[in-house]
């Protein structure tokens, strides 16, 4: 009696966990599918030129301030941090080049990525999602046109091109952002400060920097095209599609990071 | 297809089926429309008749089989379908991010074929003047016009590439009774002038009988009645009559 219950028990854990793992497995087959999609088709005519265009404004252009004030205040919050725990060790002088490579290897993608994800995941996931409610991606596949080819390839593709851009850009403000905290409040000689910042900093910690952001720009626009493009009808829909694409990225993005920092920086 | 009468079939389903989780919604319908007719498809809300139309159009998988002009539809030759087909949605399903004559040209703009924007412009005020609107509407987004003018743009769009088959899912829902006759005849006209194959789905007799040759009522996610759309009133279907006689009040 006792026995059959406990394997009852294991039972109906064990088909818990399946179940888990088969609605995952399915998910992660139509995330394929639905990516490769959009991948495959905006290599064939039409190409949709202007619908790129749109998408390089709304997604590059429109999130630079966001970036920009992050990188500003988060470099000079480094700057103060780094400066205060050096002292302890008499290690003020590493100040320009932990800036630096934090903002280049960690902070820069990170934030930039999850930044963009609130802006521009959640963008993507309500338009596609009222698109989908209010019959809108119907009405594409009766005027002829693939709907993930017109509305979903150009979002990632730009995304995920743009993303390594704006992740320059954050880098830049950051690090100048650090620099203005250092020489103005702390009072770093500048010239001394440009210089050790530059001696340290290697190509590599550049490279990383896009690459990472590459790959989050990927997840930010898969992730708002592909919870917006399956939203169910009503009202409800568009704000659960909103919700889930923006918690998804951040999440992915995060993890992704500590993936990708153990590949890139192990050795 | 060919009926017993010779007829040629612009549209037909045998035994189409469609469940969303073992709740049968269209139950084993086998409809036919002829070349040249207006079938309307009239029930109350929430018995599939937009379900129906996302069959045809391929939109939503289903059990049975659908032919156009004669060919089994499936996944591959649904391209040839859509060239000749157009479709006004319940809420218009306007795109919020294009113009109105970006609206109405989008399928001559994005096929394969190109034509220039100043055509295209041309075009649209061509087909804007056909629906009875002002050239001036052309520049406008959708979101600045009332629902009848949106109904209209809709319209445009979906004449543009001059189709053989047209579709309208309740095309006078949530217009006051003035704009939906005069929707309703404007359609009328143009479906009569083009002699297009029409199916119109609706919850409301007086468009159907504005529009309509043929109607088939839907009951219980089949065929409840069809026939004439004249001889709608004087049909001896239960169902039929209790609907007709709640909505003359
Ligand atoms: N995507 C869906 N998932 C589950 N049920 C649906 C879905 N779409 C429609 N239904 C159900 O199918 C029935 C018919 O809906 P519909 O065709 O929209 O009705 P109407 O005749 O008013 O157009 C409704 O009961 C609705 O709940
Ligand atoms: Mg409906």
């Amino acid at each position: 009696m006792n026995w059959n219950r406990k394997q009852n028990l294991t039972l109906i854990l064990l088909n818990a966990l399946g179940n888990n793992i088969i609605s995952l497995t399915s998910l992660m087959g139509s995330l394929v599918m639905f990516v490769s999609h959009a991948l495959n088709r905006s290599l064939m005519p039409p190409f949709f030129i202007k619908e790129y265009g749109k998408q390089i404004v709304a997604i590059g252009w429109a999130s630079l301030p966001v970036v920009g004030l992050t990188a500003f205040f988060t470099g000079g919050a480094l700057a103060l941090q780094i400066y205060s725990g050096g002292s302890r060790l008499n290690a003020e002088s590493t100040v320009p080049s932990i800036v630096a490579i934090g903002f280049l290897r960690e902070l820069g993608p990170v934030l930039c990525g999850l930044m963009v994800a609130g802006r521009v995941s959640s963008a993507i996931a309500a338009e596609l999602a009222t698109m989908r409610v209010t019959e809108q991606i119907d009405a594409l596949v009766t005027l002829a046109t693939d709907p993930i080819k017109y509305l979903v390839a150009p979002r990632i593709i730009i995304t995920t091109l743009f993303l390594p851009i704006l992740t320059g850009v954050g880098n830049i403000i950051g690090i100048y952002g650090g620099y203005l905290v250092s020489t103005e409040r702390l009072g770093f000689n500048p010239s001394m400060y440009i210089e050790s910042t530059f001696k340290y900093i290697e190509l590599g910690d550049i490279t990383s920097s896009l690459i990472k952001a590459a790959i989050f720009g990927f997840l930010i626009s898969t992730m708002g095209c592909f919870f917006g493009f399956k939203a169910s009808k009503g009202a409800l829909g568009v704000g659960r599609a909103t919700t889930n694409a923006v918690v998804s990225a951040s999440i992915l993005i995060l993890a992704s990071n500590y993936l990708l920092t153990e590949l890139m920086f192990k050795s | 297809m060919t009926d017993q009468s010779g007829e040629k079939m612009a549209i037909e389903t045998k035994d189409l089926l469609k469940r969303f989780d073992n709740e049968i919604v269209i139950n084993k319908l086998n409809l036919r429309i002829p070349f040249g007719t207006s079938m309307g498809i009239m029930g109350p809300s929430g018995t599939g008749k937009s379900v129906l139309l996302k069959c045809i159009l391929g939109l939503t998988e289903y059990e049975g089989n659908i032919f156009y002009e004669g060919t089994l539809l499936e996944k591959q030759n649904r391209g040839t379908f859509y060239k000749n087909f157009g479709m006004l949605f319940q809420g218009s399903a306007l795109f919020d991010s294009l113009t109105v004559w970006q609206n109405i040209t989008f399928k001559l703009i994005n096929s394969a074929k190109k034509i220039l924007n100043s055509e295209a412009k041309e075009i649209a005020i061509h087909l804007l003047r056909d629906v009875g609107l002002d050239e001036n509407v052309c520049k406008l987004m959708p979101s600045e016009l009332s629902g009848g003018m949106q109904k209209r743009v809709a319209l445009a769009r979906a004449l543009a590439d001059k189709p053989s088959l047209l579709f309208f899912d309740e095309p006078t829902t949530g217009l006051d009774p003035l704009t939906s006759s005069s929707i309703n005849d404007l359609i009328s006209t143009i479906v009569k002038r083009d002699n297009i194959t029409s199916l119109i789905i609706s919850h409301d007799p007086s468009s159907i009988n504005a529009i309509c040759d043929e109607v088939i009522f839907i009951e219980d996610g089949g065929v409840g009645w069809r026939g004439k759309a004249s001889e709608m009133k004087f049909a001896n279907h239960k169902l039929l009559k209790k609907y007709l006689g709640s909505l003359q009040v």
